[in-house]
């Protein structure tokens, strides 16, 4: 491992804790917007937003540019993705310094000024060129996770483009036009990092369980095909109350509904994981790897009654949404990728002190993150009935019992925090000892 | 494989492409300057941080697609200027202010936030009528 590639996974765990860090000081100046006197919420958001994202992404791409290495048979780094790391680092370091300055101007999710765009792009063809060549070097088949790698970095490159078209005026001056853009983009995106944590994730279970079969095979690349589908298409749940054209509508919830496949497939093999569980359970890779399987079905059963338009009629703009976005980015996306980085750190050849503080954070942060979901969805319940149902219109109003079911949001984050922290912690001091 | 790949590529471009031209329905209205300046300005003050438009953006404030339909113009710049409780004051001009409020109103034209319940279909899909 380089020192470059050593710096790069340690601003993916920095960008981990800022992202809790910044998200649990949001919740409570929510709830209580007299501590927001130094540190508004309006600038707290955009800061936990976007170290979301980049712990995601950058969590994301150290695990493909690791494993690709051994998949591709590389005897040393790449130039070009050294060059990556580099840029990518200072891009995410500029963006926070925009933050402190107040200095906003994208659009949601990426609130920096725009012109920060730029070096995102370049870094990103660089690593994606890096990429290119090695995979076209290749002398044997593709296993899926490798197919799942590729698409999503393609994916990403093609989503980032399109979410920056509204920088040319034929869809900036359509408003209709321009959110409906937006959240194509949007929606594809999430796909195309969750191609390359999930390819991560299947080339793990081939490691740990030696199976070489579970990553090739019809099914598996059926199911893929779905996946894609799903992508490419069903991204118009985000704007089912916009008025766009109706097949946009109907589409998505047309593709949407075919993710009941994946459900009743997650339950079809539920007694092969239990067996698979009791054999690796020892494993810390292996358990965050369950974890994120155990938040796959919770947030997929929500996501599918959220896809019904007559019940998102009712969810869209609740803390349904958020319970939905915290499920997939911390119980999904997180787990996955603190996996990865087990893996690759050599967590589970720590000694049993620092794998136990591990394992109670990691427990820790699960019962935590569930209370938290659980909150944000009555949270959610409660604005959508008074909103929809009841139709208030004086907010202060309608948000007042919701303000009390967020309390119970706001400390579950305290656990969140600390389960997480400890966690992060703990890897950073194993990055740390690593080739030493 | 490759050929559902590449097929399952041809209809995503192609899909882009009708959403780009005829996705936005026959609702949409062309910006002018005073909108253009108005969306800037939404952007660096980062009001979607704590409001949403049809549903989209942050939970702090409410929703403010049809704000203007519902509020008095006065009303809304005293909020914009002065803040409240929790909302910041915004050093913004009086131009500032009209050319936000332009923003507003544009986005308000285009629609109602919520689905009356008379749009959803039995399959519990939307069917919106034209206005």
């Amino acid at each position: 491992m380089s020192g470059t590639f050593k710096l790069y996974v340690g601003s993916a765990l920095v960008m981990l804790m800022a992202a809790l860090v910044f998200g649990t000081v949001a919740a409570f100046v929510f709830l209580f917007p007299a501590l927001g006197a130094y540190l508004p919420f309006e600038q707290l958001r955009p800061m936990h937003v976007s170290a979301a994202l980049f712990w995601i992404i950058t969590g994301a791409t150290a695990g493909v540019m690791h494993y690709k290495k051994e998949v591709f048979g590389e005897a040393r780094e790449p130039f070009l993705q050294r060059a990556f790391m580099v840029l990518w680092m200072a891009t995410t370091l500029s963006v926070f310094v925009f933050y402190v300055f107040r200095k906003f101007g994208g659009r949601e999710y990426w609130e920096f000024p725009p012109l920060l765009g730029v070096p995102i792009l370049l870094a990103w063809l660089l690593l994606l060129v890096s990429y290119l060549r090695a995979w076209v070097r290749r002398t044997t088949p593709a296993p899926l996770y490798v197919w799942m790698w590729t698409t999503g970095l393609l994916f990403f490159l093609f989503t980032f483009i399109e979410q920056n078209l509204y920088q040319v005026p034929w869809f900036r001056d359509y408003y209709l036009r321009e959110l409906t853009v937006q959240w194509k983009s949007n929606g594809a995106m999430v796909g195309a990092w969750n191609q390359m944590i999930y390819g991560t994730a299947l080339f793990l279970m081939v490691r740990i369980s030696g199976d070489e079969g579970i990553a090739r095979g019809r099914k598996v690349f059926v199911f893929w095909f779905l996946g894609l589908s799903n992508l490419m298409f069903n991204w118009g749940h985000h704007i089912y109350n916009v008025p766009t054209a109706g097949w946009i509508r109907h589409v998505a919830y047309g593709i949407s509904m075919a993710e009941w496949i994946f459900l009743i497939n997650i339950i079809r093999g539920f007694r092969s994981k239990l067996d698979e569980h009791r054999k690796f359970e020892h494993l810390l890779t292996y358990r965050f790897l369950i974890a994120s399987e155990l938040w796959i079905f919770l947030n997929l059963f929500l996501a599918l009654l959220m896809s019904v338009p007559a019940i998102n009629r009712y969810t869209h703009g609740t803390h349904i949404t958020v319970a939905h976005a915290m499920g997939t980015t911390i119980g999904i996306n997180t787990m996955i990728l603190l996996a990865s980085l087990s893996n690759m750190l050599r967590v589970d050849e720590l000694p049993a002190t620092r794998k136990r503080w591990i394992g109670h954070g990691r427990t820790l942060a699960l019962a935590s993150l569930l209370v938290f979901w659980c909150a944000l969805i009555g949270a959610g319940m409660l604005k959508g009935y008074r909103d929809v149902a009841l139709g208030m219109t004086d907010f202060q109003q309608m948000m007042r019992p919701v303000l009390t079911v967020l309390q119970v949001f706001a400390f579950a984050g305290l656990g969140v925090l600390a389960g997480l922290g400890v966690v992060a912690w703990n890897y950073l001091g194993a990055l740390r000892k690593l080739n030493q | 494989m490759r050929s559902v790949l590449a097929i399952l590529l041809v209809l995503f471009a192609t899909y882009s492409v009708l959403v780009y031209e005829y996705g936005h329905g026959d609702r949409d209205e062309r910006a002018n300057t005073a909108v253009r300046v108005g969306i800037r300005i939404w952007q660096e003050e980062n009001c979607q941080s704590c409001h949403q438009l049809y549903g989209l953006g942050g939970y702090m404030g409410p929703d403010l697609t049809n704000v203007v339909s519902q509020r008095d113009t006065m009303r809304i710049r005293t909020f914009i200027r002065y803040g409240t409780g929790r909302m910041p004051a915004h050093a913004l001009s009086d131009v500032e202010i009209d050319q936000l409020i332009a923003f507003l109103a544009w986005v308000d034209r285009t629609g109602t936030r919520t689905m009356p319940p008379e749009a959803t279909h039995w399959t519990g899909t939307y069917l919106l009528e034209k206005p």
